[in-house]
């Protein structure tokens, strides 16, 4: 339709590999068609060329290769039980899942779900429609009023490269009854050593009071190639944190976007990048105030070595309605190496005037005189150096309810960053 | 609550002062831009033919491009057709001294507070005034000679300092460097020139004053700063416009070129004529404005004051390019009723232990759009670059908006780059604390607003800044609660 | 033990010490006094081997071994403990682990096992008896959020701690009230031994009525203009610096 996109063989090679539905997915695929793949003149992913690295590594009408996995114990979290549900290649795979209905409506996503592609929006951005139009399979998580969940929510999401690349197209819906509560972890992993690409769709409905935990740990040594839209409405007084920590992945991409439409919501969302070698990890964010007394609190930090590149984009928007809103946001990093490289980009919309907000950023190394301080009482360079970074990563990692996903997420920072001590 | 918004409406409800026209006879060419138009005012000004060959490529490459529409202003379609690109004040051809001069025009210069007879100037200021498109009268001129300075109209310096002229015109901003400094660049009438030689530290500010008084006139004026090997120059830059109904355009630039050791410090107080309370009228302002710090330890500190226009689309910027070079950006900008302001700066970082620092101060009221847009960029080369930025909002009223938007792109590991912004509105403690000692609110709103801009306010010349704390005091009477 | 000998130093183009000379024993304690800008607390770091201050010219031997040659943790490791004028804070580093990493790093370095967790926890209650700290000043973030006093408090029970063999205390007065100054001064008396040699860098006497200086060395223009007893501290207390100005200006 559009004569300023022109049908680039990536595109076609998506196009072709998308069956044709009806409805919400024929449309989403006509506004795929339109939008195209963002260039390198898209601001959104000014600094992210996920449409290059696709053409480089992808052939979507190629399908995905028979995959036969019947062991996933390795990549578990220890001590966490939960209930488990396992997707390979964007396929909800029902004999590796194991989870009961004791606590909450677990069933495989249909599109029919109330407010379904109501809070994604496909129509600006092109890898939301791209998935709107694809998504195979994913979960349909629902909480009754007055509930509240013991046991998490662990979704695994498994690329089986072994033969060929892979690719997968994972769609979600989390609702959240009144005075609800649940714990949602999301997990990215590979087995195999071909590329493979993940783009997943969580949408989440928070009513009154309920209070959500979302963890996405994307800790993938597989060749991960990943795209995620998470977008979670939230009602009156309802609470929302979310722990996004990404240590591997050749690109990965978050969105990231919480609508707090009730008064008295309260949200925090943290995130801790730990990079190195060639991984590109660009969260976008999004708290819109929409309703007034609420509050946002947002941390994400970042260590970045290696080649390694971390692209952070942080909206703030306080609509008219939202006074009294407090709206605080901070992004702060760590360059280790010459090559590592920061795009930051922090924005407040604010039209709203009885309001409290702030963001701050900061680039730059370990602090010189606290290094001087450790070395000077006998602590060698190396161990002080863990020292400070864990102590930076810690800030993020603090947010973390105690139990076994905090001593998960700490001993895997710990490795990274070498800590002995 | 009730109380403060009628001040706040009191406040914000403050006319225009400098809104009055001036009968002067003038001279223009017709509407419209073309080819012709071009060489019409090249003509006019007897140009070299190089200069008119500068003009129409930088017409033919405007043709082929786009105006921007990522600032987060809207404003209705301009029609370029619709703007007349030349107006001067019919006079005769060569003034000699400021005798000579309209007498209509001093007048018109002496109402806005700017005095071209020398003797009555606060001595310390040399003023090139720039009516419409072309320079009237510089002051000064002779003393600055003794110095070597060279302060003139661009014109002038066009048919006086060719070989300079020549050298850096477009050098700092390209005649193709963004859609209205392209259109800058063909049609520009007139502006300030300014060379300081080596050593020189200029004894005095140098100060341009820019007004537009003819109807569905542009201004398009052009400054080029040259500051040689350690030299030092102060500059001021002011302006007003009549109060018409319909808009009118001014895209100028201003071209900032330091070299080793040099300093420039650059000062605006931009009050053009801002629409009416409904947002009718008032100037569009495109301006580019970027110093090139050459040379090492070289150092240019921009400040700006604005309070006017309705739409402004700015973004003073420093590239430093030299080791140890430094920029500066101070900024505050009002805007109320239904100004829209997208402002800010580049800081592009190629040279080692480069500096630069960032504060801008927003105040929005009425039913007004401010943005602060700002670049950080440390490029791979910028061993030990610095940077910190504070960009602050402040909030009266609940239909205006605060924008902040920070670009911050970090090349080297061992640059340090912080940034740090707050939206908040004015503190009514704060107030209550001055009501208690007896101040009325009004009074207190002032007190706290020139509070928060001090830093800024702080960074312009004596004179500027009496003007400047007068200028925001008027702009925002009355407004807070 | 401490042989300074010619000692010249810069910090980017400042020449701050000029040709300093000092000899300290062990079982000594020296106070370096002077006006401001004399480089006293260019003459903590340059021993502590801040990496900003470059040495130019001269040598400083400390027990045999060349002490400019060696790493920061190297020199602590030898025994040569800084007390900070600026104590840092290094916020989500608990004093308690940072202790405990450099108590053992230290112990490695001198050939000894690791403390044990239990070893380790008592030889800490041991000490902060020794400054009144408290234990809940000591699982916060190091020094982070510490009054002045507190922060010069924990310098001297990780002074303890590490039990050195020359301290260096720089400016460790400055910014105590008399009481803190009391505690501050009762526990380095308490660690002085005839094995031990303490440097006290101070622009006033007050500090030396509590710990009991043998040699006083006033320090001008990055080198030592004159050195005494105790006596020259109180002469100095009584007549100001000019005097000493006057006479380095008479040479």
């Amino acid at each position: 339709m559009s004569t300023l996109t022109e049908t680039t063989p990536l595109l076609a090679d998506i196009l072709a590999s998308i069956k044709p539905g009806a409805g919400l997915r024929a449309d989403a695929l006509a506004t795929l068609e339109q939008l195209g793949l963002p260039g390198s003149k898209s601001e959104e992913y000014k600094f992210t060329p996920i449409t290059r690295v696709l053409e480089k590594n992808f052939s979507f009408s190629d399908g995905n290769h028979e995959t036969n996995i019947s062991n996933i114990g390795k990549f578990l979290i220890p001590d966490l039980e939960g209930n488990i549900l396992v997707f390979i290649n964007g396929i909800f795979s029902e004999e590796l899942s194991t989870y009961n209905h004791e606590e909450l409506h677990i069933k495989p996503i249909d599109g029919k779900e109330k407010g379904f592609a109501s809070l994604a929006d496909f129509k600006s951005d092109a890898l939301v429609a791209w998935n709107t139009a694809a998504w195979t399979s994913g979960v349909s998580l629902d909480v009754s009023a007055n509930t509240e969940v013991h046991k998490p929510v662990i979704l695994h999401y498994i690329n089986d490269t072994t033969h060929s690349a892979a690719k997968s197209f994972t769609r979600n819906i989390i609702r959240l009854g009144k005075s609800s509560k649940l714990t949602v972890v999301e997990k990215q992993d590979t087995i195999g050593t071909h590329a493979g690409f993940s783009n997943v769709v969580t949408e989440g409905f928070i009513e009154s009071n309920a209070e959500l935990h979302l963890y996405s740990i994307q800790a993938d040594g597989g060749k991960r190639f990943h795209f995620g839209q998470t977008t979670i409405w939230q009602d009156r007084n309802s609470r929302v944190n979310t722990f996004t920590l990404t240590l591997d992945g050749k690109l990965i991409r978050n969105n990231l976007q919480l609508i707090l439409d009730g008064e008295g919501c309260e949200s925090h969302m943290n995130g801790l990048y730990i990079l190195q070698g060639d991984t590109l990890a660009d969260n976008h964010t999004v708290v819109d105030h929409r309703k007034p007394n609420a509050n946002s609190n947002e941390l994400y930090k970042g260590v970045i070595d290696g080649n390694a590149k971390g692209v952070f984009n942080g909206k703030i928007y306080v609509r008219p309605d939202a006074q009294k809103t407090n709206a605080f946001q901070s992004n702060r990093n760590i360059l280790l190496s010459d090559k590592a490289t920061v795009n930051t980009k922090p924005q407040l919309e604010i039209w709203a005037d009885d309001v409290k907000c702030s963001h701050g950023c900061t680039t730059g190394q370990l602090d010189e005189e606290a290094m001087f301080y450790l070395q000077a009482r006998g602590i060698s360079k190396v161990t002080a150096r863990a020292m400070m970074l864990y102590a930076f990563a810690g800030e993020v990692l603090n947010t973390v309810d105690s139990g076994p996903l905090r001593n998960y997420f700490d001993s895997m920072i710990s490795e990274r960053l070498h800590k002995n001590f | 609550m009730s109380k403060d918004n009628q001040v706040l409406e009191e406040l914000t409800s403050k006319e225009y002062e400098h809104g009055w026209t001036s009968n002067i006879e003038m001279e223009s060419a017709p509407k419209g831009l073309n080819e012709d138009i071009v060489r019409f005012i090249s003509a006019k000004k007897n140009e070299p033919e190089w200069l008119l060959e500068w003009r129409l490529k930088a017409y033919r490459h405007w043709l082929t491009m786009k105006e921007p529409t990522w600032p987060n202003v809207s404003y209705p379609k301009i029609n370029y057709q619709d703007v007349i690109y030349y107006a001067a004040p019919k006079q005769k051809a060569k003034v000699n001294s400021l005798d000579e001069v309209d007498p209509e025009l001093l007048k018109t210069f002496e109402k806005l507070g700017i005095s071209l007879t020398e003797q009555k100037r606060l001595t310390g200021i040399a003023v090139d005034a720039v009516l419409d498109s072309v320079s009237v009268a510089t002051t000064f001129k002779e003393k600055l000679g003794e110095l070597g300075i060279i302060f003139c109209s661009f014109s002038e310096a066009v048919k006086e300092h060719p070989e300079l002229i020549k050298k850096y015109l477009g050098s700092v901003v390209p005649m193709n460097d963004n859609y209205f400094a392209a259109l800058n660049s063909a049609v520009f009438s007139d502006g300030s020139f300014c060379y300081i030689p080596k050593g020189v530290r200029c004894p005095m500010e140098l100060s341009t004053y820019f007004r537009i008084n003819a109807a569905n006139t542009g201004q398009f004026e052009r400054t080029l700063i040259v500051a040689d090997e350690g030299s030092y120059v102060s500059y001021l830059e002011g302006c007003t416009a009549p109060q018409r109904d319909e808009n009118q355009l001014h895209a100028a630039v201003v071209e900032i070129y330091a070299m080793k050791n040099a300093q420039v410090k650059y000062s605006t107080v931009q009050n053009w004529y801002p629409g009416d309370k409904e947002g009718k009228g008032g100037i569009y302002n495109f301006v580019t404005k970027r110093a090139l710090c050459f040379g090492d330890h070289s150092k240019v500190s921009w400040t700006q004051v604005e309070t006017g226009s309705s739409i402004t689309w700015k973004y003073p910027s420093c590239v430093l390019k030299g080791d140890y070079s430094s920029g500066e950006f101070y900024s505050v900008a009002v805007t109320n009723n239904y100004q829209q302001a997208d402002t800010g700066t580049k800081m592009i970082h190629i040279g080692k232990n480069t500096k630069s620092r960032i504060v801008s101060k927003g105040i929005s009221a009425g039913h007004s759009q401010n943005s602060y847009r700002g670049q950080v960029h440390i490029m791979k080369r910028a061993e030990g670059a610095r940077n910190f930025s504070q960009c602050d909002s402040l909030l009266m009223g609940d239909k205006c908006g605060a924008h902040t938007f920070p670009y911050i792109d970090v090349e080297n590991n061992s640059a340090k780059v912080e940034h740090e912004a707050t939206t908040s509105k004015i503190g009514e403690d704060q107030i209550f604390y001055c009501l208690q000692r007896g101040i009325d609110e009004e009074s207190a709103v002032a007190l706290i607003v020139n509070g928060y801009a001090k830093e800024v306010l702080n960074q312009l010349p004596m004179e500027f800044a009496v003007e400047a704390q007068k200028l925001l005091a008027l702009t925002l009477e009355g407004s807070v609660g | 033990m401490l042989s300074i000998k010619n000692l010249h130093a810069k910090i980017e183009d400042n020449q701050i010490l000029n040709g300093l000379n000092l000899e300290v024993k062990a079982g000594e304690v020296h106070a370096i006094m002077g006006p401001n800008g004399s480089g006293k607390s260019t003459l903590a770091s340059v021993l502590a081997g801040r990496e900003e201050f470059e040495v130019t010219e001269g040598t400083v031997d400390y027990l045999g071994k060349n002490l400019l040659e060696l790493a920061p943790e190297e020199r602590a490791r030898e025994g040569v403990f800084l007390a900070f004028q600026y104590p840092v804070e290094i916020p989500g580093v608990s004093t308690i682990n940072f202790m405990k990493t450099a108590v053992n790093q230290v112990r490695e370095g001198r050939g000894q096992a690791p403390l044990d967790a239990v070893s380790f926890l008592s030889l800490m209650k041991e000490k902060m008896k020794l400054v009144e700290i408290d234990q809940s000043l000591l699982n916060r973030s190091l020094n982070e959020g510490f009054s002045g006093g507190e922060k010069k408090r924990n310098e001297i029970f990780q002074m303890a701690m590490l039990e050195p063999k020359l301290a260096i205390l720089d400016e460790t007065d400055s910014g105590l009230d008399i009481d803190a100054l009391r505690i501050v001064a009762n526990g380095v008396n308490k660690l002085r031994d005839k094995n031990k040699a303490i440097i006290v860098v101070t622009h006033y006497q007050r500090l030396l009525e509590y710990i009991v200086p043998d040699f006083v060395h006033v320090l001008y223009k990055g080198k030592i203009v004159k050195s005494g007893t105790k006596d020259l501290a109180l002469e100095l207390e009584a007549k100001g610096y000019d005097w000493i100005k006057d006479e380095v200006a008479v040479v």
